[in-house]
């Protein structure tokens, strides 16, 4: 099984009419039909059956598994392909998988009607359709045999890409079958299996994209080598929305290797044989800015602009009892939430190749939107979008930066000043203070309680709409559904309950989406606000929430396994903290535990960490238990180091010394268990994410009492105070 | 024109001295396995061998080089301390976009050939400048034990 690095070819075939034509978000989270079960003709091509989108069974019995979802660690290309193999009954070892390329009709996630991998929902959007391509492929299969046996085709079975009968022992390989299989009419209604037969799904499979990523093999983005290619790096205008004035290339000219050097008008590259003459030459370069009216804003004033904005009633997201009795009947509680921005930083750094030839544009780059990088080049190299070629490639990471064309955009504009590919990479330093922020967000809960209970919760958030300019058609009466999703969707038992959004963009500094999304901000303040009413009850944090878990059995029973298995009421020394965080999210259901040390100046060390999740049937249990282990730590160091801070309109974090990472000697064993389940798969790339930051805050305010409610953790507040 | 023995091999390119090491492998000799993350020597993408000893080939200048030999994630499989770490590697599924494996995968096995058997604090001290941005820290330190104690799977 390999992943295969070439473009598939897809233009030769039929696209399908219906599918996911005219499909439309209408909700973040909703899907606008159940699934896209694969309508489109049978297509027989140089002997390959290619029953659908996804599927090519070639007369050799190669298996070509086409994938609409990008690989960028989360193993979406072993979980597909597993469940494409779970109905088509293949055999895994003839497997060979491919990069999709741009089409939203063929390849859209059913969720957005695009061509889009995030919010945690490839396997929640295709797990049906998927299924039933690979059950309506095998009837096709099976169909042929029978056709070619004279037997009908129930007394037919399929195994490892064999056809059998039994009652004969006759069997047909798939290879032998593909010819005769693309003549038979598409299927209609096919069963899917009972998960009682799965042979697949549910086994902890080795992934397919790890064997060449141990041996130098596996091609990112960035590892695009084209004939003739050119180097180029960036150097961006420092202030958000600034102008290039002036250029002195004097210099940079002058360093070996240096082709040339390309003036946009926000930006300035240097073109050269290689990353080291582009680098030295982009430094070399003696550049004058218009940095324009956002060289005035900084920290300050963006946050005092948000606290202001918070303050404000916001649109109302929902509303359920009482809100004003509800507040006014006992004594109310109050607390606000602050989260920073954050940028992404993933290890592998922006980047994009691109062939700028006149008449028409090819790119190569790793993203998560294939489509609207096409659109987007298009645009840029003033193009029709079918003169638009883009390559896709594994991703270097991903976490909502390569949900932006960005890159692939300023490539284009670099290669039209060009002769032949030039690959375009940011330096980590421009890389990291030209991203898409996570915002910032400030969140405001207030809450009376009655009989130990929350009897009235008042949620507000302020922030950023990244709908609003990502998704236009989402972002309807004034609310962001990606900021309050995990706000509205709250798994305690409250009576009186109200969300309201205030819609506050940030001067100055652009704002997307950052792996855990939106319930970033919810998951925190809801969970630590939950601690702090806890406190103010008199009761034991987990019995505090249990109690309110009655109408939520699968979040309640995860909670109270996380107990059990991270020891929860077990004495500890003195600044040691047990925190608990408990969160439905993205059809999973999530409760975590971290155990952690507060040193006297105030020093944070992760102790163990204890996870338990439904997240549904599990396709592949290890790539959840991965993906959680690998989450926590991604939440974990935005809790203790992430903070994109602003300084004249610019940022002032460069590269890892002043934009840390948590590093393997900080972190501690992480168990995560998976819960047996035979609901639908929920998502999980997001997940652990958004549980590590409230869960670590809950333990230092059990270790020392300070209840912390800004991030990252600000290690004077719990220093010990001398004696 | 410059020489340099790159996994056994001698390898001619043209390329100034102070070049590092990291581009001439990459965009001079087409070797993209080593990977470039942030070109200060802070996270260890980029790590390579010079004659058994892990090191940033970011802020490695070739012309420093010399006549030494160069170990690179092509390469590593060859040796019996980079055939092992692959292995556990494998075996634990301690991968995930896979970027950082590169150099993680060149470190652990600059430490156990040196250090057979180490122990927590020896991962600590020999990995700690490689960051994982997937975090999988946890699976890492277990593929080290493994591949040190020689386990099948």
């Amino acid at each position: 099984m390999n992943v295969l690095a070439k473009t598939p070819e897809v233009s030769r075939r039929s696209l399908l009419g219906g599918g996911l034509a005219g499909a439309f978000l209408i909700a973040f989270h909703l899907p606008v039909r159940a699934s896209n079960e694969p309508v489109q003709p049978p297509d027989s091509t140089d002997g390959k059956f290619a029953p659908n989108a996804f599927i090519r069974i070639e007369e050799s019995g190669r298996t070509i598994l086409v994938m609409p979802q990008v690989e960028m660690g989360q193993g979406v290309y072993t979980a597909i392909a597993m469940i494409l193999a779970e109905e088509l009954d293949a055999d895994l070892t003839q497997v060979s998988l491919e990069h999709a390329p741009p089409n939203d009709k063929l390849y859209g996630n059913p969720t957005f009607g695009l061509q889009v991998t995030g919010n945690s929902n490839s396997i929640r959007a295709f797990w049906k359709p998927l299924r039933a391509a690979g059950a309506n492929a095998r009837a096709m299969l099976i169909a042929a045999a029978a056709q070619q046996w004279q037997v009908e085709p129930a007394s037919c079975t399929a195994s490892k890409s064999k056809v059998i009968h039994t009652e004969s022992g006759r069997s047909l390989s798939y290879g032998e079958l593909a010819l005769a299989a693309s003549s038979q009419p598409p299927p209609k209604d096919v069963p899917l299996k009972d998960p009682s037969q799965f042979v697949y799904v549910g086994q902890p499979l080795k992934r397919f994209d790890t064997p060449d990523k141990v041996n130098g093999k596996a091609v990112y983005g960035i590892d695009a080598m084209l004939p003739g290619m050119k180097f180029a790096t960036v150097v961006a205008c420092p202030v958000f929305g600034g102008k290039v004035g002036t250029v002195d290339d004097t210099a940079a000219k002058k360093i070996p290797g240096v082709q040339k050097i390309v003036v946009l008008d926000d930006m300035v590259a240097v073109v050269g044989d290689h990353m080291w003459a582009a680098k030295k030459g982009a430094d070399a370069l003696r550049i004058t800015w218009d940095e324009g009216a956002n060289a005035r804003i900084g920290s300050k004033e963006i946050w005092q602009d948000l606290r202001s904005a918070s303050e404000k009633d916001g649109a109302v997201a929902k509303s359920v009892g009482d809100i004003g009795n509800g507040l006014a009947s006992g004594e109310k509680f109050e607390a606000s939430f602050e989260l920073p921005f954050l940028a992404h930083a993933a290890m592998e750094p922006i980047n994009a190749t691109v062939h700028f030839r006149g008449d028409s544009c090819e790119v190569w780059t790793g993203t998560q939107i294939m489509t609207r990088v096409q659109s987007e080049v298009a645009k840029a190299a003033g193009l029709p979008v079918d003169k638009v070629i883009v390559n896709n490639h594994l991703l270097g990471g991903g976490f909502g930066r390569k949900l932006e064309p960005d890159m692939a955009v300023a490539a284009v504009r670099i290669a039209k000043q060009v002769d032949g590919p030039v690959k375009v990479v940011w330096t980590r330093e421009q890389d990291i203070q030209h991203d898409v922020y996570r915002p910032v967000y400030r969140d405001t809960i207030a809450a009376t309680l009655s009989d130990g209970k929350i009897a009235a919760w008042k949620y507000k958030v302020a922030g950023s709409a990244i709908l609003a300019r990502w998704l236009p058609p989402a972002f309807q009466k004034g609310i962001d559904i990606d900021a309050i999703d995990a706000a509205v969707d709250m798994p305690y038992d409250i009576p009186n309950f109200h969300v309201e959004y205030v819609h506050a963009e940030p001067p100055a500094v652009p704002t997307g989406f950052w792996r855990g999304v939106g319930p970033n901000n919810n998951v925190f303040a809801v969970e630590c606000m939950m601690d702090e009413l806890a406190h103010k009850a008199g009761k034991d944090p987990v019995e505090f929430r249990r109690a309110m878990l009655g109408k939520n059995p699968r979040m309640r029973a995860v909670l109270d396994l996380v107990a059990e298995k991270s020891g929860w009421g077990q004495p500890l020394s003195p600044r040691v903290g047990r925190g608990v965080c408990v969160q439905p999210s993205f059809a999973s259901f999530i409760a975590t535990v971290v155990e952690a040390e507060v040193d006297e100046r105030g020093e944070v060390e992760l102790r163990k960490i204890n996870c338990v999740v439904d997240t549904g049937i599990a396709v592949n249990p290890d790539t959840v238990m991965a993906q959680l282990e690998g989450g926590l730590i991604f939440g974990l160091t935005a809790a203790l180091y992430g903070e994109i801070t602003i300084d004249r309109g610019r940022v002032q974090q460069s590269n890892f010394h002043d934009y840390r990472m948590l590093r393997i000697d900080q972190v501690p064993k992480i168990e995560v268990h998976v819960v047996k389940s035979g609901e639908p798969p929920g998502g999980i790339g997001e997940t652990g994410v958004n549980a590590g930051p409230p869960a670590l805050r809950n333990a230092i305010y059990a270790a020392t009492g300070v209840a912390l409610r800004r991030l990252p953790i600000d290690r004077r507040l719990i220093a010990a105070k001398k004696a | 024109m410059a020489t340099l023995t790159i996994n056994g091999k001698l390898e001619t390119f043209d390329a100034p001295p102070d070049m590092p090491l990291l581009w001439v492998l990459r965009d001079v000799l087409g070797m993209t396995g080593t990977k470039f993350g942030c070109g200060i020597a802070q996270c260890g993408a980029c790590t390579v061998h010079i004659d058994g000893k892990a090191v940033r080939s970011c802020v490695l200048s070739v012309g420093a080089v010399g006549n030494r030999e160069i170990t690179t994630i092509e390469g590593i499989g060859a040796t019996p301390a980079g055939a092992r770490a692959q292995k556990a590697w494998l075996d634990l599924e301690v991968v995930q976009c896979g970027y950082c494996q590169s150099g993680q995968i060149m470190a652990a096995a600059a430490l156990l050939a040196a250090t057979p058997h180490p122990d927590d604090a020896d991962i600590d001290a020999a990995m700690a400048g490689n960051i994982c941005r997937c975090g999988t820290y946890v699976r890492i330190r277990a593929a080290i034990k493994q591949a040190a104690n020689g386990r099948q799977s």
